[in-house]
């Protein structure tokens, strides 16, 4: 036996130490559902290459810092300016997107629905990888000193990039959505079909556990859908480029990353999530792409202080409705003067016509269809029930009168004060539909505006 | 080609200072983690593979071939997220292969050099692959047209990283 290992020494030690590290394998794939264990291998070799790499992206950040800010300003100026158009765009888009926010929140208020919000992050950057397309990851330059912990999620202004898989004191593995090992819960941004997103062996992005017999179009958008708890849900993680179908009876979506995680150099690490039930911003809230062209077109002339004190007296001619409920109107009163000041433009016709008709403030915040355009003062004066929202034609804001304009200022008044006479349902209905008057470029119809159909 | 049979008195063996011995390898685990960070392409070279066999075949050793396999491999396990010991294996293997095919074949010239790097890539993903499937249950897929370009990416790189690494050779 001796002289057979002698004679044949090396293929016994190559035996010996594939046997070994065979056995080394075997233990690590037994004790694998350990993921906080790190090889003492593992943390010197990380612990030797991770500051040479932190160095290193340092001074290349430096050399690209002194060659953007000095050397690659050309075109810059038009740059700006077309930025600057976009900027303005951007405002008006803006605007529309937080009304429609605080109708959502609005919503979840009333369905008592809980939010979560990204309370902190961590920027950091990338400073290596694997260096194997079999085990996609990247390392970060902050770590366990950093609060980094395991299960953290990291992504880009972009989209979803991965979670945190392990972490050192100044550095941290993170693993891309990519990889064959990762999986994130998704779910269709139109069709709301949930699914999980794994990352395949040829470094693809697939969403799986979607039945074969719903339909998913190319250019879908695929967010977090917050079932997995690492990520927060309503994050972007890409969107659909092919539809095949895949094993068993679900469907293989191919989904392309919004984040490059090929070319990763800063990410964010989400170190707290809350979750909390949604507020209804009141400052917000009558601030309308409406009123920001108002403001911008040119301004009808102010009504002259004789008409005022003329709407004020016929305000005062009907005391009635409003002396009945004094508690009702004094709480809908600041809804009613929360409107934003703007010179809109109105019909005088139909200013006049609603001047005499109802009582003021409880209408203006209580009816779903009211919209009040006019200065705060006014807004005493003028009530606004006979008041459809507004036709925006090209910037200019146009209040059209309804049905209700009509109405019996008895019953109006009940409405007015009787703030738990508008449902849920009622409120929700009025704000769906106002909400899915999308922007026209002829007829603009602006959400509702009446917030204080929802009762706090 | 240039792959000549020659006898065990003919072929030269060569040795390394410690600083280069342990320092090239090193390097070449840093650049290897880096590099693709920058520059997404270097994914498909294996630099710690072309070190393996670089050394291998100079000492041409199969037990320092292997035992220098054997660690650089799994330092670079150590850089990923998987079981430590699949890159191990598998560069063992190539140590071991690569000295002994050393101790046969006259290797010091381009062709040969680029010959032996594209086998003993393919080689290197082949157990890589069956270690990966069949040891740590990964579904890891062979893609023919993905590794054949890798392997020949290596072979071509191979051919002045050798000659660069030439020069830290010394004649026993």
């Amino acid at each position: 036996m001796e002289n057979l290992l002698s004679r044949h020494r090396n293929i016994s030690i190559l035996v010996f130490v594939l046997f070994a590290e065979i056995v080394g394998l075997a233990v690590q794939v037994k004790r694998s559902t350990d993921t906080q264990s790190t090889r003492l291998i593992r943390l010197w070799t990380v612990s030797a290459v991770t500051p040479v790499e932190e160095g290193l992206g340092r001074i290349q950040a430096g050399i690209r810092s002194l060659w953007r800010g000095y050397f690659d300003l050309r075109g810059v100026r038009d740059e700006n300016h077309a930025l600057q158009a976009e900027i303005q765009r951007l405002r008006l888009q803006q605007v529309r997107v937080i009304e429609d926010a605080q109708q959502a929140r609005r919503l979840q208020v009333l369905l008592g629905f809980k939010e979560q919000f990204i309370s902190r992050t961590v920027p950091a950057q990338v400073i290596g990888s694997s260096g194997s397309d079999l085990s996609r990851m990247v390392y970060i330059d902050k770590g366990a000193q950093d609060g980094i912990r395991p299960d953290l999620a990291v992504v880009t202004a972009d989209g979803v990039v991965g979670k945190v898989l392990r972490t050192f004191a100044g550095s941290s593995q993170v693993l891309l959505i990519n990889d064959p090992s990762s999986g994130v819960g998704a779910i269709l941004d139109k069709s709301r079909l949930q699914g999980v997103l794994k990352g395949s062996a040829a470094g693809e992005t697939i969403l799986e556990k979607v039945m074969a017999d719903e339909r998913v179009e190319n250019g879908e958008k695929v967010l977090t859908s917050g079932g997995d708890q690492i990520f927060p849900k309503g994050m972007p993680i890409g969107t659909v480029t092919r539809v095949s179908s895949g094993s068993d009876l679900f469907l293989s979506i191919r989904v392309r990353p919004a984040a490059n995680l090929s070319r990763l150099e800063e990410v964010l690490v989400i170190t707290r999530v809350d979750e909390r039930e949604p507020v209804v911003d009141q400052a917000s809230r009558p601030v309308r792409a409406i009123d920001i062209l108002a403001n911008r077109l040119p301004s009808v002339p102010v009504k002259s202080a004789a008409s005022k004190a003329d709407a004020a007296q016929k305000a005062a001619a009907l005391p009635a409705t409003s002396a009945t409920k004094p508690a009702a109107v004094s709480a809908a009163t600041p809804d009613a003067t929360a409107v934003v000041k703007t010179p809109a433009i109105r019909k005088p016709g139909i200013s006049a016509a609603s001047s005499g008709a109802l009582p003021t403030s409880g209408r203006a915040s209580k009816t779903p269809s009211v919209r009040v355009i006019s200065d705060i003062g006014d807004t005493a004066a003028k009530p606004s029930a006979q008041l459809q929202p507004e036709k925006e034609t090209g910037g200019e804001v146009q209040s059209q009168p309804t049905p209700n304009a009509e109405q019996p200022s008895g019953a109006a008044a009940k409405r007015d004060h009787a703030p738990s006479a508008v449902s849920p349902g009622e409120a929700s209905g009025a704000e769906g539909s106002q909400g899915g008057a999308k922007p026209n470029t002829d007829q603009k119809q602006p959400p509702n505006p009446t917030t204080g159909d929802v009762p706090h | 080609m240039a792959i000549t049979y020659t006898s065990r008195e003919q072929i030269d063996v060569y040795r390394f200072p410690l600083p280069v011995a342990v320092g090239i390898p090193l390097v070449a685990i840093f650049l290897q983690s880096f590099l693709p960070v920058h520059f997404h392409f270097f994914y498909l070279f294996d630099l710690p593979l072309l070190v393996t066999i670089f050394f291998a075949l100079a000492r041409r050793n199969p037990v320092s071939g292997l035992l220098t396999g054997g660690v650089i491999g799994m330092l670079q396990d150590s850089l990923t997220h998987q079981p430590i010991g699949i890159y191990g294996i598998a560069k063992t293997v190539i140590g071991y292969g690569a000295s002994s095919l050393g101790v046969k074949l006259d290797v010091e010239n381009s062709g040969s050099r680029f010959l032996v790097t594209f086998g003993f890539y393919l080689l290197h993903d082949l157990v890589y692959f069956a270690v990966a499937r069949g040891l740590v249950g990964q579904t890891s897929i062979w893609h023919w047209e993905h590794v054949a370009s890798a392997a020949l990416a290596n072979a071509v790189l191979c051919i002045p990283l050798f000659a660069l690494l030439d020069r830290f050779k010394r004649r026993t």
